[in-house]
């Protein structure tokens, strides 16, 4: 019976597996470091695929070795890796060999390797063992795979259901609210939320993703054209609310204060600045935040965007009425202790049809996984309501 | 004797191809040379879910793609996950519709689309030692009749600023040793070809910044081979080996439906039907007729034996005069058409959303007797048959159906 050999070699595994047609040990360590050192336009694509053939005929028993791969691997090494992994299961199952499932699952259960391999190791267990979805996606719940999640929630959907069929309106709420905290997808936020209503409990979405309802809007500038995209008009330059400003055709514009009451924190310019074509309005929010943190700015808009995040650029996206949904743009970037400045910039351009006369946005601040982050949002108006809240979980 | 240069043999084996394609199988968007034609004999008129196919398969998700066929291996494309970022390329045999292998990529570039459409939109292209496939995400893939990955590129990585929020869709072309990948969008727009081995660009050219699904066309023009790429407001001929701009025609062309070649001539599809005739060099092509009467929707034309076959948004077939594009007869269709017709056999094969297929007799007279027979499979068909191994390939969201006689 063939023996596997493993050592560790820095971040990276170095394994040895044995080559079914030849017998001879092979060193995956370095076949690994080519398929991760491929670049950026094809660069070194002739090397990957040679290793990858010898990697295919590995046992499986280097598959956790291979996945672990994808922890620090490029965006291209990962579909490299993820190619590996796919040829390893399959040649090994299409000769009746077992894949190592312990070891599977004790990669999926470690949180700290990458979401997507954990997911990858996820299926390929459960094409060999029956009960490992029912074993594992019940403590998924927060799981930092958001597939891994989305399933965990389904489970709970379902559950929910059940009870609900049974007239058993208490348990079903319960679990439809577990489901609540755990849900990242739209979709299933949706149907929750309506199951939710539905029981008498009280649902906040925008608090729940950290949408910013909260803002100071601007405008209008002049965007005819769609000169206003790459216009640096005065708020890029710092905001000041006090000040007065001159807009589009000579108009004396002043920060107002706006707050939106959509459920997914949409921001209607149309209504908060005013129905204008060929213009570019700011909105701006003050966000504060206990401690330094990595986060996400994610918006969506059926407009050109630009975001700034304490004063630094993270979103620029010129397209105008081609559709938007939730995260639609993400821009990575930091919150610093304290007080922190997100101004984003919309830009209308002047199409005439009537789907193309919509203006405005919805922002989120949240972390990688899509969970909002704990900030509090500066409520400009006395008769503002909390946005994202004052402690977001 | 003076032995013919390589170069010359490159050109003589390229306007060779380009003269007549292979039609046995159909390894492309609108199969051999994009024509949408096939020389199947005996393929079958009527069927349903009971009859009259040879097997269907199982897909693991959507695709606007449409299945393409080299040899006994059928290749297709499709999208999963809540953010359409799986990105699956199957084969299967053609003969029993057994899956061969499946593999995955994860995408890199945005999934933001209009709900029709999805990321497994681009028809994938194959040759004889496997198949590229492109993703509206901008990922590209080869892998190689067994499966094994040839190369990988992101697009969206490799030229950031690629945008299209309605859904990227046109195809690549695979041409001999270059495959030529359409990536015009609102951002960072281009288009391109790669190195067929090892997926390295050969050449790359700006184009307009505005969203377009329109497939090249690779064409013959004296002794150059052209590849032209086509937007809603000119068509474009590049020289294939070089990327230089060979010459350049505008006019209110379509964005979605895609030019194809009638004996010699170029048919470009848009506000006016322009049909062209290339020089020979790079100078102007000569403008043979344009025709505002003749309208497409999303499904691009067929030219066949001296006829254009187009479908427009009332779902009107057309049948009109190649040489002067008069109108020789029309028939109302039923349902909403994604598909592109297809032709085999002198009979055309149209398929609606609600999954009908309309076979129509291109060589009735008699206007009760054209269309022959309505097939319904149920499910949503937007994708363009396939034709190859004496049956049409037909996909809808779900499956993947072989018809033909058993």
């Amino acid at each position: 019976m063939s023996r596997l050999r493993t050592c560790v070699a820095g971040p990276l595994f170095l394994a040895v597996c044995f080559v079914a047609a030849s017998a001879e040990p092979t060193d995956v360590g370095p076949l690994l470091q080519r398929l991760k050192a491929v670049g950026k336009e094809g660069a070194g694509a002739a090397e990957a695929a040679t290793a990858l053939r010898e990697l295919s005929r590995c046992q499986a028993n280097v598959l956790p070795v291979v996945l672990a791969a994808l922890d620090d691997a490029t965006p291209e090494a990962a579909n490299w890796l993820r190619s590996a992994v796919e040829v390893i299961a399959d040649q090994n199952l299409a000769a009746g060999k077992p894949l190592p499932a312990q070891d599977l699952e004790k990669f999926v259960r470690d949180t700290r390797h990458e979401a997507r391999a954990r997911r990858l190791a996820f299926e390929l267990l459960t094409r060999v063992d029956n009960s490992a979805a029912d074993r594992l996606l019940p403590g998924m719940l927060q799981d930092p795979s958001l597939e891994l999640r989305r399933d965990a929630v389904a489970r709970l959907i379902k559950e929910a259901d059940a009870a609900k069929g049974k007239n058993d309106k208490e348990t079903a709420r319960q679990v439809y609210e577990r489901a609540f905290a755990g849900a990242r997808d739209k979709d299933q936020i949706d149907l929750l939320a309506k199951e939710l209503k539905a029981l008498g409990a009280e649902v906040d979405i925008a608090r729940h993703l950290g949408f910013v309802r909260s803002w100071q809007v601007l405008g209008p500038f002049d965007s005819t054209g769609g000169v206003g995209f790459a216009a640096v008009y005065d708020p890029e330059r710092g905001v000041d609310l006090q000040k007065e400003f001159t807009g589009k055709g000579g108009a004396k514009l002043r920060w107002k204060p706006h707050v939106s009451v959509d459920a997914y924190g949409t921001v209607d310019l149309n209504k908060a600045i005013g129905k204008h074509m060929g213009a570019a309005g700011y909105a701006y929010a003050v966000v504060e935040s206990a401690d330094e943190r990595p986060v996400e700015i994610r918006a969506g808009s059926n407009n050109a965007v630009k975001i700034w995040l304490n004063g630094k650029e993270l979103v620029s996206h010129e397209e105008y009425h081609h559709g938007t949904r939730m995260d639609q743009y993400v821009g990575v970037g930091k919150l610093r202790p304290g007080k922190n400045e997100v101004l984003i910039k919309v830009c209308q351009n002047e199409q005439k049809e009537e789907w193309a006369q919509s203006w405005g946005f919805q922002l989120r601040i949240c972390d990688r996984v899509g969970t909002a982050v704990p900030v509090v949002v500066a409520q400009w108006s006395p008769a503002a309501k909390p946005t994202t809240g004052e402690k977001n979980p | 004797m003076k032995l013919p240069s390589v170069k010359l043999l490159a050109v003589l084996s390229t306007l060779a191809c380009l003269a007549g394609p292979l039609r046995a199988d159909w390894p492309q968007f609108r199969g051999p040379g994009g024509a949408g034609l096939s020389d199947a004999k005996g393929l079958p008129t009527k069927w349903s879910a009971d009859s009259n196919v040879r097997w269907k398969a199982k897909l693991p998700g959507r695709g606007l793609s449409c299945p393409v066929v080299v040899g006994d291996h059928v290749y297709v494309t499709a999208c999963t996950g809540y953010q359409q970022d799986r990105l699956h390329v199957l084969c299967l045999d053609a003969a029993p519709g057994k899956q061969i292998w499946e593999r995955q990529i994860w995408g890199t570039g945005s999934t933001m689309c209009h709900p029709t459409t999805c990321m497994a939109a681009p028809t994938p292209a194959a040759d004889a030692s496997g198949v590229v496939a492109l993703f509206a995400t901008g990922d590209i893939v080869a892998y190689d009749r067994e499966g094994n990955l040839q190369w990988y590129r992101s697009l969206a990585r490799d030229y950031p600023g690629i945008t299209n929020n309605v859904g990227m869709a046109s195809s690549p072309i695979l041409h001999q040793n270059v495959v030529l990948i359409p990536l015009e969008n609102a951002g960072n727009s281009f288009s391109a070809a790669l190195d067929r081995a090892t997926g390295a660009t050969l050449w790359k050219v700006e184009r307009h910044k505005d969203i377009n699904w329109v497939t090249p066309l690779v064409v013959a023009n004296g002794s150059q081979a052209e590849v032209l790429f086509q937007t809603g407001k000119e068509i474009t001929a590049y020289d294939l080996r070089t990327g230089k701009k060979r010459w350049t025609h505008e006019a209110g062309l379509s964005s979605v439906s895609s030019p194809v070649l009638g004996d010699g001539q170029i048919l470009i599809p848009g506000s006016e039907f322009t049909v062209l005739k290339a020089q020979g060099d790079s100078s102007a092509p000569e403008v043979v007729w344009k025709s505002n009467k003749i309208k497409t929707s999303y499904p691009s034309p067929v030219y066949y034996k001296g006829r254009i076959y187009t479908l427009n948004s009332a779902s009107i077939l057309s049948c009109n005069d190649a040489a002067d594009g008069a109108s020789i007869w029309q028939q109302r269709l039923k349902g909403k058409f994604w598909a592109s017709p297809v032709i085999a056999d002198g009979k055309l094969y149209a398929v609606n959303e609600e999954g009908t297929t309309f076979v129509i007799d291109l060589g009735a007279s008699d206007d009760q007797r054209r269309i022959l027979a309505e097939n319904k499979l149920g499910d949503t068909f937007l994708a363009t048959p396939a034709i190859a191994r004496g049956a049409l390939f037909l996909r809808s969201d779900g499956w993947l159906y072989c018809i033909g006689a058993k």
